[in-house]
């Protein structure tokens, strides 16, 4: 049982990469928003989606494995943390579907279907329908923001253990071999 | 004396207009295109266009088109893109209203089938073109690519074709009465 005081180096190695990749992405989501009909404007919108594809599918890589592989035990702590530390992580791992998947769905409904990488063209699973794609881009911009704020709390948690409990948790994803 | 007027409208109309005109059905028509924008295909239409038609099936080789095409009537169903279309850069509609497309021959390739050469004009660039076109109960349908950088559509900075292809495939379906 004393082996299980890190994750495995897979999930470390998915879970920084797409920390990256989520927090980069999100940059982009936000910055482009907003910006006039431009060749800049357009290529980022690509870019997010392409993004956003890679992040599902590496999330999905991410799920199956870590129900394949347990995590390590918790360091002591109250139980109120350990439960919402355990909450935090299961509503994260929503967002890392529901976020790809609501700006999916928003692009076919806005008629512009999703080729990855300018290659590979993704099926619609909804329709062409502009009120749709309205009330989509809404629910992908509020799950993002839902997405920033659990990341928030997990960094949060995460550096409190590190610099306030000192507890050793950060080595448990950490880059460095132990 | 508007009785009197509109029988004589009709009597010069029957007089100016060749043996075999067709009038141009416009609510019955589409000219629409698709294009890629990196991997992305993307669909537009011409709201406004006429095209007049001088054509009897028996002698195809005597036939003749004329096509224009009101460049600011065009829609990506997108009003953001849409006035950004209608700038210098794409169709430059302030300058160039229209485009036209002017038979030079037409020749029978089959049953209902028909090749259409002629020279196609979009902001002030002229290529000789041919549209195979398909004939059928008075409605002519058919597609033909055009590069896009012929025309200078889409110039400076989205001359690159790696964001938006050069390739637009222009798709038409004309319904005429008289024909």
């Amino acid at each position: 049982m004393s082996t299980a005081t890190r994750y495995t180096p897979v999930a470390v190695v998915l879970h920084w990469l797409l920390a990256l990749a989520i927090v980069g992405t999100f940059g982009v989501g936000l910055y482009m928003a907003d910006l006039p009909f431009s060749m800049t404007r357009l290529k980022l919108y690509n870019w997010h989606k392409w993004a956003g594809v890679t992040i599902l599918a590496l999330s999905a890589l991410r799920l199956l494995w870590r129900l394949a592989n347990r995590p390590p035990a918790d360091p002591p702590m109250p139980l109120w943390q350990a439960r919402a530390a355990h909450g935090v992580h299961l509503l994260l791992y929503i967002a890392f579907f529901a976020v790809p998947l609501t700006g999916w769905a928003m692009s076919s409904a806005k008629g512009f279907p999703i080729v990855w990488f300018g290659v590979l063209p993704l099926p619609d699973f909804v329709p062409k329908d502009k009120e749709l794609g309205e009330l989509l881009a809404s629910v992908h911009a509020a799950l993002a923001w839902g997405l920033a704020l659990l990341v928030l709390a997990h960094v949060g948690a995460a550096l409190k253990h590190h610099f306030i409990d000192r507890d050793g948790l950060l080595a448990r994803m950490s880059l460095r071999r132990s | 004396m508007t009785k009197l007027l509109s029988a004589l409208l009709i009597a010069s109309a029957a007089v100016v207009l060749p043996a075999h005109a067709a009038t141009l059905l416009a609510d019955k028509s589409e000219l629409s295109f698709t294009f890629k924008q990196m991997g992305v295909p993307v669909d537009g239409r011409f709201k406004k266009f006429d095209a007049q038609l001088d054509f009897d099936a028996k002698k195809p080789e005597a036939g003749k088109i004329a096509f224009t095409v009101d460049l600011g009537s065009v829609s990506l169903g997108d009003p953001s893109f849409d006035h950004e279309l209608a700038a210098a850069t794409w169709f430059d509609t302030k300058r160039n209203g229209k485009a036209t497309f002017v038979s030079s021959g037409i020749k029978a390739t089959g049953p209902g089938k028909y090749d259409v050469a002629g020279k196609l004009t979009i902001k002030g660039a002229v290529r000789d073109v041919v549209v195979p076109i398909t004939l059928t109960n008075g409605v002519a349908q058919g597609s033909v690519p055009i590069k896009r950088l012929d025309f200078k559509i889409g110039d400076g900075e989205w001359a690159d074709t790696s964001v938006v292809a050069n390739d637009v495939a222009v798709k038409f379906r004309l319904a005429f009465s008289g024909l």
